[in-house]
């Protein structure tokens, strides 16, 4: 404990290391972001390419994917509550906001994990054609970054817990809370390019 | 296929009489390398100093060690298709067999830009970015120990395919539908992948590291416009870094599930388009040749400017040309495959976007030209690099130029013209700004100076035996020689052949030479390390430090009033201030770094040979430790100003104390 | 100071020397730069009138590099040392202006020249075309004459003057069909069709090769293309219509991979289509 006191009595220097960290996070967002765009790209280029199999408008169930959509933005929007009580050292609703925001973020992930099956099961896997490749691959690396988001969730709500509200904490949130928005954005963009565009 | 052995069987380890040799002579080396450190009982230094050390200055050191043992194996690889092709003409069918031979050239392109050239950069970024912006580390230390040891394991990753199954033979680039599982069914393209990947990984962290370092932890008064023109190349390359390797992840992990989990993106049937692949892997392979580029271009403005006794000319026009050039790189890609089809408009454009380069290239050369004018030139052996650079990057500059039209590019594309094109940029460039910078950098991280006679010597061996192993190639492609053969029928290109083998012994001595350099530099060195820390009458912040410098870098972190700071020190426009000690805070050393790469090293072992079990546990243990490491809080130790002021004062030399 | 760079200077200039003879010596089998072909002459001359422009940039770059080393070296005491004259603004625009004006001059070039020898343009010609498919296999050349329907492997015999219409394409993976004494390159895919348009000028026999690493054998590709007079090629047709047929059972024996370099054969073409097959074969979903 004094420990850590002794290393909170540099208040400046904890200032400079939450700027950096954060505006390498931000930087870290952004290849990501490239990343995703790759990935766009390979959707974009290849979408067409049915092999005889089906294609979107065949596959894709609009109402499905909304309510996904809505479950991932309610998430996103108690995330905001969860960092917002967190910078007023609430303890117990920074863990019940982030705790919504899980079990949000986990329904999510089951009902794609659910789609996904289904078009195992009738045949249309990612083996199929390149079309099906892009599209699993594209949705799919979006879902693992949730899993991802989802379990730094845990790690941070144990955390806090444990440890409190302590700077490195509160960064680290901030950090998870621009992870989580951002990922609500890149499926913003799925739901618009793959979905919505792939029905018409 | 066995479970719990995923693919990996008994004729994994069964190869022919080279590879075994190799094998033994690695072997060998190992067991000497480990017999020196036990006898002399090392093993708690190296740990303790040096394997869980965040000191960039270590760091950066560790990174040139892994560097210089792959640049011996690229130069094998060199060797062996020199050799190979000197005899291997008509009835005469050589000692290496088209497999091989095909191996022995996709290691060779693969090792020289990811372990010699990329690693070469950040060994150069990690010892001079924090010294050169007057900072004592960088962004996030922690972060930059494991981009080390993920760029260590990736390289440990690529010797172990030498003795656990076998290498790519599909290019350092491993196009589809070759590269895919059809193809090439055997381990050769996953290791390929595995390795790109953890080194792809390695590459992004530093590269936002360095980014935030030089953005947010530059010395007080250090304007943009005030930074060293080599912290402005190294910030070029790092913005291509971010931006380019998160398309080659991408790229890569396509690859991988088509031929593990039959996935249909570059594949011949089903749809798949193996010109996507094409297309992606060079929008960041041409950022990538900039980023190997740009620090060269940057070492060796410091070197004139420093050599010369005179400031940089034409700075502002220099930084310009740095930030288009990182610009243009984005918009170049497709002269990597004129040839391709892409119709007379694209390839147009393409041709266009990247003749334009030339101007802001050109540029940089006629400043470092001017700043030797008027200056007093002291032709130390990293200006000889410079003048050796400045003659083959402009020749080889002219054939990329020849290169960019596509309609002379569909003569000349494959051939060995380009291979003598590509090597005179990545050798006249790359490496001799690595040479270079080497010379120049060396008793500052050392505190003694490389033999200069010996260096001399180095620089005109590998000079002669760079013309001799080129230029000829130059010709051998107008003949029609395409690059990757392993045999020919043609008699008529064995000498020329011939005359790029004997280039290989100039540069084999060469490198013998570069070696004894450090041995006889280290015998004949002074130990006064106040001229030491000052070794070339420099002008940038790095020479006012002792060398090598302490830990913290600067006790006092210096104001810069302008550029070139210490120059201006030395001249008496700027004052040192006399400010009192304080306590420096400096991140603690840790093991986790090497332990998290290890497991890195343990999952891409496991994904290569299909041992699914094992690479899940591998994974679940790497996401442990991540955890266990972000749990706590920030883990620094003090260094009181009382310590400071004792080192200080007593002229800080850390070889003599270990 | 001179002294030290003496032995290396004529090391260097003996080594040019040498290069520059055995240069001279083979310069027939300079296959780029001396042409037997329209498509190819004119991609040498847009090679040569390049290098001409670039080097007149480049050459004083390698006058001035040298100079300046000698003339401005700290041994010379006669010479002005301005440590602070660090900008120019002509200089600037000499530099920046001049090679841009020699870039939008090589630009101009890029733009015609890649729409004059666009491999998928037709060549301008009165003699009727000679329609040739190419199938790139694993390690061997498949040229197919549809309209003589016969086919041959691993030599390529047309009639010289006459433009040559190629259909390109392979049935193994990605490689290149290049016959640099007629023309430039373009790849061949599987599942793609690319076009290449060349015509010879003189008769005589042209090496071609492939230029794209396609595994294993791929050093065994190259072949031989043989331009003859109007009456020496109808002669060769008409005893390679009395070959062996090439139909699906041949084609499928023929496309194994081979071990050495094939001897060249020809065939009677069974399968008018056989070309369109093996494009339109890697449509579809895969049959596995």
């Amino acid at each position: 404990m004094a420990a850590e006191l002794a290393e909170h009595a540099h208040p400046e220097h904890d200032r400079e290391v939450f700027e950096r960290t954060i505006f390498g996070f931000w930087m870290y967002l952004m290849s990501d972001c490239v990343l995703f765009g790759t990935l766009f790209a390979t959707y974009a280029v290849l979408q067409d390419s049915l092999a005889g199999g089906p294609s979107g408008k065949e596959l894709f169930n609009l109402p499905y994917a909304l309510l996904e959509t809505l479950i991932l933005l309610t998430s996103s929007f108690t995330s905001g509550l969860a960092m917002l009580s967190a910078h007023k050292k609430n303890l117990l609703r920074t863990i019940l906001y982030f705790a919504i925001t899980f079990i949000l973020g986990a329904s999510f992930l089951t009902l794609e994990i659910n789609e996904f099956s289904h078009m195992v099961q009738e045949g249309n896997s990612w083996q199929r054609s390149a079309f099906l490749s892009s599209y699993f691959t594209l949705v799919s690396t979006h879902g693992l970054h949730i899993t991802v988001g989802l379990l730094w969730m845990t790690v941070m709500m144990a955390q806090v817990l444990v440890r409190g509200f302590l700077p490195e904490t509160l960064k680290r949130l901030t950090c998870l809370c621009l992870f989580w928005h951002f990922l609500d954005i890149v499926w913003i963009f799925i739901f618009t390019f793959v979905y919505l565009m792939g029905v018409t | 296929m066995n479970d719990l052995f995923g693919k990996l069987d008994i004729r994994a380890f069964q190869h022919d009489a080279i590879e075994n040799s190799v094998g033994v002579v690695i072997a060998l080396t190992s067991l000497i390398i480990i017999g020196f450190v036990t006898y002399h009982g090392r093993w708690k230094w190296l740990w303790k100093e040096w394997i869980t050390s965040l000191d960039p200055k270590r760091i950066g050191v560790m990174y040139l060690i892994v560097v210089l043992l792959m640049l011996f194996k690229g130069v094998m690889d060199a060797v062996m298709m020199r050799a190979q092709l000197a005899m291997a003409v008509g009835d005469t069918a050589g000692f290496l067999g088209a497999a091989h031979f095909q191996q022995v050239f996709s290691a060779h392109g693969t090792t020289m830009i990811f372990f010699v050239g990329m690693g070469a950069i950040f060994a150069t970024m990690n010892f001079v970015v924090p010294l050169q912006i007057g900072a004592r580390d960088v962004a996030f230390p922690f972060l930059n120990s494991l981009s080390f040891w993920l760029f260590a394991v990736s390289a440990a990753l690529v010797n172990v395919s030498m003795f656990v199954g076998e290498f790519s033979a599909t290019g350092w680039l491993a196009y589809p539908p070759l590269s895919g599982i059809e193809y090439s069914p055997g381990v050769g393209v996953d290791y390929w992948i595995w390795v790109l990947q953890i080194s792809g990984v390695s590459s992004l962290l530093s590269g936002i590291n360095f980014l935030v370092t030089i953005l947010k932890m530059r010395a007080p008064g250090m304007t943009l416009m005030r930074m060293p023109i080599f912290i402005w190349s190294i910030f070029g390359a790092l913005v291509l870094i971010v931006v380019a390797f998160p398309i080659l992840t991408a790229t890569l992990a396509l690859l991988a599930l088509d031929r593990v989990l039959g996935m249909h993106f570059f594949t011949s049937a089903a749809g798949g388009n193996p010109m996507m692949y094409i297309n992606l892997i060079w929008a960041w392979g041409h950022p990538e040749v900039y980023i190997l580029v740009l620090p060269a271009f940057g070492i060796f403005s410091e070197i004139v400017s420093t050599f010369s006794q005179k400031k940089l000319f034409g700075y502002t026009s220099m930084v310009w040309a740095l930030m288009i050039i990182t610009f243009l790189s984005f918009v170049v890609w497709l002269h990597h495959f004129f040839t391709m089809g892409a119709g007379a408009n694209v390839n147009a454009f393409f041709g266009i976007m990247t003749v334009l380069i030339a101007v802001p290239t050109g540029v940089k050369v006629f400043n470092w030209l001017f700043t030797m004018r008027q200056g007093k030139i002291h032709l130390s052996t990293p200006m000889l690099w410079f003048l050796a650079f400045i003659f083959i990057f402009s020749t080889g500059g002219m054939t990329g130029v020849l290169l960019s039209i596509p309609p002379a590019d569909f003569q000349l594309h494959n051939s060995l013209f380009l291979i003598a094109h590509f090597h005179s940029m990545v050798i006249g460039g790359v490496l001799f700004g690595i040479f270079a910078g080497l010379s120049y950098w060396f008793p500052k991280f050392t505190g003694f100076k490389l033999d200069e006679r010996l260096g001399r010597y180095a620089f005109w061996c590998w000079f002669i035996g760079f013309l001799l192993a080129f230029m000829p190639l130059y010709a051998l492609g107008l003949m029609g020689a395409t690059r990757r053969l392993d045999h020919y029928e043609v008699h008529a290109w064995q000498p020329l052949y011939m005359i790029a083998a004997a280039g290989v012994p100039f540069i084999i001595v060469g490198i013998i030479l570069q070696n004894l350099q450090i041995l006889v530099g280290y015998k004949n060195r002074k130990t006064d390390s106040a001229i030491m820390g000052d070794s070339w009458n420099g002008r940038t912040l790095e020479w006012s430090t002792s060398s090598p410098p302490p830990p913290y870098n600067f006790a006092i972190i210096p104001h810069v009033g302008e550029r070139d700071p210490f120059w201006a020190v030395k001249e008496g426009n700027e004052k040192p201030e006399h400010r009192k000690y304080e306590d420096i805070m400096m991140p603690r050393n840790t093991s986790f770094g090497f332990w998290i790469a290890g497991f890195a090293f343990l999952i891409g072992f496991a994904i290569i040979w299909h041992i699914w079990w094992f690479g899940l546990l591998c994974l679940a243990t790497l996401l442990t430790l991540v955890i266990i490491r972000t749990w706590g809080g920030m883990d620094e130790e003090v260094i009181t100003a009382e310590e400071v002021k004792n080192i200080e004062e007593k002229g800080f030399n850390r070889w003599q104390q270990s | 100071m001179t002294k030290k760079y003496k032995f290396p200077f004529f090391l260097l200039a003996g080594l040019a020397l040498v290069l520059i003879a055995l240069v001279i010596h083979y310069r027939e089998h300079i296959a780029v730069l001396s042409p037997k072909g329209f498509i190819a002459l004119q991609e040498r001359d847009l090679i040569i009138l390049s290098t001409v422009l670039m080097l007149i940039i480049v050459i004083p770059v390698l006058v001035m590099a040298p100079l300046f080393a000698w003339r401005y070296h700290e041994s010379n005491k006669g010479e002005d040392y301005k440590p602070d004259d660090d900008h120019n603004l002509f200089a600037e625009a000499v530099w920046w202006g001049f090679p841009t004006i020699i870039v939008i001059l090589i630009s101009i070039l890029t733009w015609e020249s890649s729409r004059e020898l666009d491999p998928f343009r037709p060549l301008e010609s009165d003699t009727k075309p000679l329609k040739v498919q190419v199938i790139a296999l694993q390690w061997k050349w498949l040229f197919i004459y549809p309209e003589e329907k016969i086919a041959s492997l691993n030599f390529l015999p047309i009639p010289v003057d006459t433009p040559i219409n190629f259909q390109i394409t392979a049935d193994a993976p990605m490689n290149s069909f290049w016959i640099p004494q007629l023309g430039g390159q373009i790849y061949a895919m599987p599942g793609m069709e690319t076009k290449l348009h060349l015509i010879a000028d003189k008769t005589g026999t042209f090496r071609g090769s492939s230029a794209n690493l396609s595994g294993d054998g791929f050093a065994k590709m190259y072949f031989e293309s043989k331009a003859m007079d109007k009456e020496a090629f109808d002669q060769w047709v008409k005893t390679a219509q009395n070959s062996p047929t090439l139909d699906t059972a041949a084609y499928t024996t023929l496309a194994l991979p081979n071990d050495n370099n094939d001897t060249p054969q020809t065939f009677q073409l069974k399968e008018e289509n056989l070309f369109d097959q093996i494009v339109m074969k890697y449509m579809g979903p895969t049959h596995e």
